[in-house]
C-alpha cells in the first residue's frame, strides 16, 4: 500500500497545493487533503488552537485534526521565504511547532524549512530533503521537482485567467471542465485579502459567490500578474512590508487604485490578524487619495454570520451601482 | 533648533535624555503613558495593532503637543510588526497634519551607514568621534545603574516589613542616579542607591516565591503598559526576575555562568527552531532556563494580537508540562484592568505556594 501524506487544505494550500501534490505523486506517494472547510473542522480548530490566534490559523489546526487518523505523515512545511526577499507571517514560521505541540496523537510532521534567501538552489534542496525522507533516488526527486514546478506554472497561469485556486485545482486534478464565466456583470470589484481567507468559501461566508450573484465581477489578488505588482515598487513607503502576502496585497491595492478600472475595492481581513492591522491602515490611507473608487473593509472571524455579511455587501453594491448611474447620467 | 523626543520605556528615558543633551540637542521627554495617552493612541491607531504601537502613537502625539518636531525611534527587519512602526506612525501623523521628522535607527549590523548617518544628524554639538563614544559609554553606565537598582528593588519588595516602603525609596534613589553626570558620580549614586534599598526593613524568614517574567520587550519594560505588575507581585510576596533589561545584563552575565551553561536560544531550540521575530523564542527559552533554576512559576506578558507571543503561547503549555512549571499568560491591551489582573495573580500565587509546600512535604516524607 502506498504511503499517504496529508496536506491540510488551509493557508499555503491555496498557493502551492498543485506543486506539492505533483511532487509527492511523482515519488509514488498518495496525497490526501482535508477537503473543504466544514463547521466540524472549524469547531475542532477552535478547540485545539489558542483563543488569541486568528481564524485562518484555527482553521489550519482544524484541518490538521481532520487528517490525523487518515494519513501516515502530515506535511506542514516551514515556509520562511520563497522569493528571496520577503518572509511570511511569524505564525507561518512557527506553524509546524504550534501544531505539533498542541494537537495530540498527530502522525509524524514533515516540517522542512524552505528559505530561498540561503542560496540559489535552496528550494530544490528543501524538496531533495523531503524526497530523501522517503528514500527516493536523486534522479527521481529531480524529475518530480521539475514536474512539480511546471504544475505550479500551469496552476498560476489558470489563476491569471481569473480562476479561483479551488477551480484551478479541480481543473488540474479532477476534470478538465472549464470554469470560464459568461454571466451578466455590470460592476467589477476587487477583493483584496489573503488567498486562504478569500477563497475559503466557509470562512469568508461565500463572499465571492455572493458578489457574483449580485452581478459583480470579482477580481482577487492572485488574478493580477506578478510583474504588474512588481512595477509598484515599494508603494511609496520607505520600507516594504516584511510579509509576502501582505506585500502582494498592498501592491495589488496600489495597482488597482492607480489603474482605476474597478468600481470598488473590498479588503477582507481576519479578526486579530497581525500583519493586516498595518496593511489595512496603509490601504485605507491610499484609498483616501482615490475618492472615485469606494473602499470597504470586511472583517471575518469564527462567529461571522451570513446575514450580517449579506446586508453589508448589498448596501455597498447598491451604493456603488447608484453612484455609477448618477455619473453616467451626468456625462 | 529641532526639538527631539523618543518613546518611553521604563526609566531608560533618563539615560537617553542625558545622552541627547550631551550631543547638543534640545530634548522633550514625553509624559508617562496615562489614560489620556492611551485614548489618543487608540483613537488614531488601527484597531488591531498591538498595544505598544497604540501607546507609542499616543506618546508621540502628546510630545508633539509639547512642541517636539523630531522623533527618534528604532526600526527592524521583521518578521515582527515593530519594524514597521516608524513607517506607520509617520503616515498617520502626516495624515493628521503634523509635519514630523523621524530618525529611525535600523540594526547597525545590517545598515551600518544608516547608523552613522543618524548619529551624525543627532550630533548637533559637532563633537569628535572619540567624544561621542565617551558619551555613549557613560550613558551605557547610567543605564546599567538604573537596571541594577530596579533589579534589587524586585528582590527587596517581597520582603519589606512595611508595604510600599521599597517603592517609595526606589522612586527617591532613581532621582539620585538621574542627577549624576560624570562616570564617577554615576557609580557613586548607584552605590548609594543600592545601599538605601538594602536598608529597607525586611523580614528574612518570609516565604517568598520566585517567579520569572518573560514576554514581549515593550510591555515588560514599561510599567505603565503592564499595570505595574512587578510591584503588584512584589506586594504579594513574589520575588520577580525579569528576563529582559535594556542592557541585556542578565543574559550576558548570568546565563553562561549558571550550571546549565545554556543560552536562551539553545534552550528553546527543541521546541521552536525558527526565529519567529520579536521575543517569541526568548519567551520559550527563558521559561526553560527559569524552570531549570528551580523557579516556582512563570508569568508571560504579551500585547494583544502579538504574533510571536501567540506562537510562543501555543507551545508553552507543552514546555510547562515537560518541565513541571506553572505558566500564567496575560495578553495586555487598553481594556486590561488592574483589579482583574491582581485577582488572577493572587490565585496564581496561592497555587504556586501550595505546590511548593506539597513538594517540600513529599521531600521530607520520602527523603
Amino acid at each position: 500500500m502506498a504511503l499517504k501524506v496529508g496536506i491540510p487544505s488551509a493557508l499555503m494550500y491555496y498557493a502551492y497545493y498543485p506543486m506539492w501534490k505533483t511532487f509527492f505523486n511523482e515519488l509514488g506517494i498518495e496525497v490526501v487533503n482535508s477537503g473543504r472547510t466544514t463547521k466540524n473542522i472549524l469547531d475542532n480548530g477552535i478547540r485545539e488552537a489558542l483563543a488569541d490566534a486568528c481564524v485562518p490559523i484555527k482553521l489550519f489546526f482544524g484541518h490538521a485534526v481532520e487528517l490525523k487518523n487518515k494519513v501516515d505523515y502530515i506535511f506542514i512545511p516551514r515556509t520562511v521565504c520563497l522569493n528571496g526577499k520577503t518572509v511570511y507571517c511569524p505564525k507561518f514560521l512557527g506553524l509546524p511547532d504550534m501544531v505539533r505541540y498542541s494537537v495530540e496523537n498527530l502522525p509524524p510532521v514533515i516540517d522542512v524549512r524552505i528559505d530561498t534567501r540561503e542560496g540559489r538552489f535552496s528550494l530544490f534542496k528543501a524538496y531533495l530533503q523531503i524526497g530523501k525522507l522517503f528514500g527516493a533516488e536523486i534522479t527521481k526527486i529531480t524529475r518530480a521537482y521539475l514536474k512539480a514546478k511546471s504544475a505550479l506554472g500551469r496552476f498560476n497561469r489558470l489563476l491569471r485567467k481569473g480562476w479561483s485556486p479551488a477551480e484551478a485545482i479541480s481543473y488540474l486534478y479532477n476534470s478538465k471542465k472549464s470554469f470560464a464565466r459568461h454571466g451578466e456583470y455590470n460592476l467589477k470589484f476587487a477583493v483584496i485579502g489573503y488567498p486562504y481567507a478569500v477563497n475559503d468559501s466557509f470562512i469568508s461566508v461565500n463572499l465571492l459567490d455572493k458578489l457574483r450573484r449580485m452581478g459583480v465581477k470579482v477580481l482577487t489578488m492572485e488574478n493580477i500578474h506578478p510583474l504588474l505588482l512588481l512595477l509598484q515598487r515599494n508603494c511609496s513607503l520607505p520600507k516594504r512590508l516584511f510579509w509576502t502576502f501582505s506585500d502582494t496585497a498592498l501592491k495589488a491595492a496600489h495597482y488597482l487604485f492607480r489603474q482605476g478600472r474597478v468600481d470598488g475595492v473590498l479588503h477582507l481581513t481576519a479578526f486579530g490578524c497581525g500583519p493586516d492591522s498595518l496593511l489595512n491602515k496603509f490601504i485605507e490611507l491610499e484609498a483616501k487619495k482615490h475618492c472615485n473608487i469606494p473602499f470597504m473593509t470586511l472583517m471575518i472571524d469564527e462567529h461571522t454570520g451570513e446575514a450580517g455579511m449579506t446586508t453589508r455587501l448589498e448596501a455597498f453594491v447598491d451604493m456603488v451601482r447608484r453612484r455609477k448611474e448618477v455619473y453616467s447620467c451626468r456625462s | 533648533m529641532p526639538k527631539l523626543t523618543f518613546p518611553r520605556m521604563g526609566e531608560s528615558w533618563r539615560t537617553f535624555k542625558m545622552l541627547l543633551e550631551d550631543l547638543g540637542n534640545e530634548v522633550i521627554v514625553p509624559p508617562r503613558p496615562s489614560k489620556r495617552t492611551l485614548d489618543l493612541g487608540v483613537r488614531y491607531s488601527p484597531e488591531f495593532a498591538c498595544f505598544p504601537l497604540k501607546i507609542l502613537m499616543g506618546t508621540y502625539l502628546e510630545a508633539v503637543e509639547m512642541g517636539a518636531d523630531t522623533i527618534i525611534t528604532t526600526g527592524g527587519v521583521g518578521p515582527c510588526r515593530a519594524g514597521e512602526y516608524a513607517v506607520l506612525h509617520h503616515r498617520i501623523m502626516k495624515d493628521l497634519g503634523h509635519d514630523i521628522k523621524l530618525v529611525v535607527f535600523e540594526p547597525p549590523r545590517i545598515y551600518p551607514f544608516n547608523f552613522i548617518k543618524n548619529v551624525w544628524t543627532l550630533n548637533r554639538a559637532r563633537l569628535s568621534v572619540k567624544n561621542i563614544i565617551a558619551h555613549i559609554k557613560r550613558a551605557w553606565r547610567k543605564l546599567q545603574a538604573l537596571d541594577n537598582t530596579e533589579k534589587l528593588s524586585h528582590v527587596v519588595r517581597p520582603r519589606e516589613l512595611k508595604r510600599g516602603s521599597t517603592s517609595r525609596i526606589y522612586s527617591k534613589v532613581i532621582e539620585w542616579i538621574d542627577q549624576a553626570q560624570t562616570a564617577e558620580q554615576i557609580a557613586e549614586a548607584e552605590m548609594a542607591a543600592l545601599e538605601a534599598l538594602r536598608s529597607v526593613p525586611q523580614d528574612p524568614d518570609r516565604d517568598v516565591l520566585k517567579v520569572g517574567i518573560v514576554g514581549e520587550i515593550y510591555v515588560l519594560l514599561e510599567p505603565a503598559s503592564n499595570l505595574e505588575i512587578e510591584e503588584t507581585m512584589g506586594h504579594l510576596g513574589i520575588e520577580v526576575e525579569r528576563s529582559m533589561f535594556l542592557t541585556g545584563w542578565t543574559r550576558d552575565n548570568t546565563w553562561n555562568e549558571t550550571v546549565e551553561g545554556m543560552t536562551v536560544k539553545e534552550a528553546a531550540l527543541p521546541y521552536l527552531p525558527e526565529l519567529v521575530g520579536g521575543h517569541g523564542r526568548d519567551s520559550i527559552g527563558n521559561t526553560i532556563l527559569y524552570a531549570k533554576r528551580g523557579f516556582d512559576g512563570i508569568v508571560q506578558l504579551a500585547p494583544f494580537t502579538c504574533i510571536p507571543e501567540i506562537v510562543a503561547r501555543t507551545i508553552l503549555p507543552r514546555v510547562s508540562r515537560d518541565y513541571d512549571i506553572p505558566v500564567l499568560t496575560f495578553f495586555l491591551d487598553e481594556q486590561t484592568g488592574k483589579a482583574g489582573m491582581t485577582t488572577r495573580l493572587e490565585a496564581f500565587a496561592d497555587l504556586m505556594r501550595r505546590k511548593k509546600h506539597m513538594r517540600k512535604t513529599i521531600n521530607t516524607l520520602t527523603g
